[in-house]
């Protein structure tokens, strides 16, 4: 693949400029200066980039323009028409997604003697949870604490975040630790057993726990494997389309399609759960994304529509640097830990336009502003825009060999494209990283507008306030996984099956008309649209 | 600009995609729209193991559809999934060495030590010698050389002793960290901590500070140097 003669060109640019950037120190940005890039080029700070919801219990929050899109769409079933007579599957526990969440809450509420069925869209352990490298936190050394924990999360997510949720994580931090551990999840450990662990960005002690960094598919394939051991019923490539309720605030089950045939399945359950996962792939502000392909935002528009309150959406996190070239692996996370090392970004004159360690959300702004406004990044052959990142500076500081000694895989993953970091910089544009907020639940993962409704992970909101630290995503999954099986295989032996409705639907419905929105939209949308006959400008940069 | 274009075969169906597409993007293209076959994106999951071969060459080349870029005359097809076995087991229970391995899996032993499952490995590992690990009882090892397993499964398809190396691996590697590797003393002591209520107050309390105080605590707490 390498670099195109026009890259090269602008490569002498940064090359001209590296010995009199090796002195230069970029000011900081002063606050009156961070809080204008951010309101001019942040997407959670630009009014174009969100509207109010018109309809629904959330009506008038202000969410991102795709997110909202798929909440004023109609439901792919006809609520007054389809059959819910015939049942096919009657379960204590469902649960609706098969990620690290859906595992671990199948895990438990099979422990505690439910009948369980997991659903899931496509394979079991397909799902972010499998793709996190960095690692997991939990307070657990001696010269850390919960109560330090605590402090961290608070602080990273702007001291918004819902405190029973921030107690939860923390406090079950080290149990599940153990868990795993118990398990046989490949921990990173020191011969005598202690765990090695390191600092994570806004970390106080160091507490981020890895396996390699293959930490996610570890505690993934782990998880998976356990669900297997123990034969809990899994139905893959069947989606959840729409909960099913007794006609009011009470969940009663889902409607399953098998995504191959179409066919629609009615699972009856007396305690749901949901744990689909976040919105990445809906590319919110048209941004690429480190998302799996299954990350459409199904369980947010589903508990919606059953009058889950939502809550934090309008905060979304950006990474500053994600691959924006090639194009194979646009929008893959390349670590912080680069800059960390001395590389600086960069334009295409060979000029510096931003202290390279600013907080994430400055640094991804004044990409964005280098880029769309002052034009003086890249664009790629497929229209990617991109800015350097000077990685041979890395060498130039710290001596030949760093990159291969501290960077091993992010060598090898651009080596693999004919692109050595070493020599040549590579190139960087923000990308859409995670959904901070979700559906509003206590701290048993109950859903606080709806009975018998459990979510967890990536789809719930508040544990992370406005934003999340890094390591605090595969313990969310796991902490509030296994407090939903728990929960909802508890709340399941006190509920007494009724008849089942999609009463809600219609009401939403109504709604929807009575705003004057057109009929034209269908969700959950399921599967990103990127065939090159499927039209969602920006969605894809190769189509 | 009109980018360059290649000509593949897709299960046997030609197509004119852009040559800097990767299989799965390419399949995109063409007007594939993935249910099986796709997953993470970003070479960790497994599901889009992609078997291909160039014109003139006789060998069955593989690779991840979403990390492998198109080249003219590919003619390829995915194997999303293949038929395993998969033994079930309380990872507890066991002992980790060779017998409780061989009795889960008995057609371990057929190995034939061909090396056709190493040269089919998207992620280039020796997994002949982590399945001679396992034979030979060495769990340790076996757990460490099959660590950056997917799990994509092109091994079993192409194992002529019908062996399912991933499976084996995994059950290595659970076997290695749950009885092989030393318990961490310092994670068995915080549990108990906790399970004796011993951050239930504090905890608590945290929960009740203002904005204010908490702020002010924040920007207190002692950062643990690098």
């Amino acid at each position: 693949m390498s670099y195109t003669p026009k890259m090269n060109e602008f490569i002498q640019a940064v090359e001209a400029t590296r010995q009199r950037r090796y002195d230069e120190r970029h000011a900081r940005l002063s606050p009156e200066e961070k809080q204008q890039l951010l309101e001019g080029f942040h997407p959670d700070y630009r009014p174009d980039t969100m509207r109010p919801i018109k309809v629904g219990v959330s009506k008038g929050a202000v969410m991102p323009h795709e997110l909202v899109d798929v909440l004023e769409s109609w439901s792919r079933l006809d609520p007054d028409k389809f059959p819910l007579d015939k049942i096919d599957c009657d379960v204590d526990v469902l649960i609706i997604g098969g990620g690290g969440a859906g595992a671990s809450a199948a895990l438990m509420a099979n422990a505690a003697g439910a009948n369980v069925l997991l659903a899931t869209k496509l394979r079991l352990g397909d799902a972010n949870t499998m793709m996190a490298q960095g690692g997991i936190q939990a307070a657990d050394k001696a010269h850390d604490s919960p109560n330090l924990h605590y402090l961290d999360v608070m602080g990273g997510g702007g001291f918004a975040n819902k405190p029973e949720l921030v107690k939860a994580l923390v406090y079950d931090a080290p149990l599940v630790i153990r868990w795993l551990e118990d398990l046989g999840c490949m921990f990173d450990k020191e011969p005598d057993g202690t765990m090695v662990t390191q600092h994570g960005g806004g970390t106080c002690r160091k507490r981020m726990h890895a396996a390699r960094d293959y930490s996610g598919a570890e505690i993934m394939r782990t998880l998976r494997d356990e669900v297997r051991n123990r034969e809990i019923p899994v139905l893959e490539f069947s989606p959840a389309v729409e909960l099913l309720s007794d006609g009011e605030g009470t969940c009663r089950g889902a409607v399953l399609m098998n995504l191959e045939t179409k066919e629609f399945f009615v699972a009856r359950a007396k305690t749901v759960v949901v744990s689909t996962g976040g919105f990445g792939r809906l590319h919110i502000n048209d941004f690429p994304t480190t998302n799996h392909y299954g990350a459409t935002a199904d369980g947010l528009v589903m508990a919606y529509r059953l009058g889950g309150r939502l809550v934090f959406l309008d905060a979304t996190q950006f990474h500053p640097t994600g691959a924006a070239y090639p194009e194979q692996i646009v929008g893959l996370l390349i670590t912080e830990k680069v800059r960390g090392l001395g590389a600086q970004l960069v334009n295409i004159y060979g000029e510096q336009f931003v202290y390279p360690l600013e907080t994430r959300d400055a640094v991804s702004s004044a990409i964005i502003r280098e880029c769309l406004e002052r034009k003086k990044g890249i664009v790629t052959e497929t229209g990617q825009p991109g800015v350097w990142l000077d990685s041979p500076m890395i060498e130039k500081i710290h001596g030949e060999g760093t990159i291969l000694r501290s960077l091993p895989a992010m060598y090898r993953q651009y080596a693999r494209f004919g692109i050595d970091m070493r020599e040549t910089p590579i190139i960087v544009f923000p990308t859409l990283h995670y959904q901070n907020g979700g559906v509003d639940i206590r701290d048993d993962t109950r859903v606080t507008t709806v009975d018998n409704l459990f979510v967890a992970g990536e789809t719930s909101g508040g544990v992370h306030g406005r934003n999340r630290l890094m390591g605090n995503s595969l313990l969310d999954v796991v902490v509030f996984g296994r407090r939903a099986g728990i929960a909802a295989s508890e709340r399941a032996r006190h509920v007494k099956p009724g008849p089942l409705s999609l009463a809600h639907v219609s009401r939403y419905h109504e709604e929807l008309e009575e705003a004057g929105l057109a009929k034209d939209k269908i969700s959950p949308i399921l599967l990103p649209p990127y065939t090159r006959y499927q039209s969602v400008p920006g969605a894809d940069p190769a189509v | 600009m009109e980018e360059e274009k290649v000509r593949i075969f897709i299960m046997g169906k030609a197509y004119e995609v852009p040559k800097s597409l990767t299989i799965m993007k390419a399949m995109e293209y063409a007007g594939y729209q993935f249910i099986r076959g796709c997953g993470c994106r970003g070479g960790f999951c497994g599901a889009c193991g992609t078997v291909y071969r160039m014109p003139d060459d006789y060998r069955l080349m593989v690779g991840l559809a979403c990390q492998t870029v198109v080249e003219d005359g590919m003619y390829l097809t995915q194997i999303p999934v293949f038929p395993a076995n998969k033994a079930t087991y309380d990872v507890e229970k066991l002992r980790p060495g060779l017998s409780d391995i061989v009795k889960l899996y008995p057609e371990l032993t057929r190995c034939l030590g061909c090396n056709t499952c190493t040269k089919a490995c998207p992620q280039d590992l020796d997994v002949m010698n982590y399945m001679a690990a396992a034979m030979r009882g060495d769990i340790t090892k076996a757990a460490d050389m099959s660590f950056d397993c997917l799990m994509c499964g092109l091994c079993a398809a192409r194992c002529p002793a019908e062996t399912v190396q991933y499976n084996i691996a995994i059950l290595t590697r659970r076997l290695y960290a749950r009885h092989v590797a030393p318990r961490a003393k310092h994670l068995a002591s915080r549990v108990g901590e906790i399970l004796d209520g011993a951050f239930d107050q504090s905890l608590d309390d945290m929960t009740k500070l203002t904005r204010a105080e908490l702020e002010a605590l924040y920007n207190q707490r002692d950062i643990e140097p690098e």
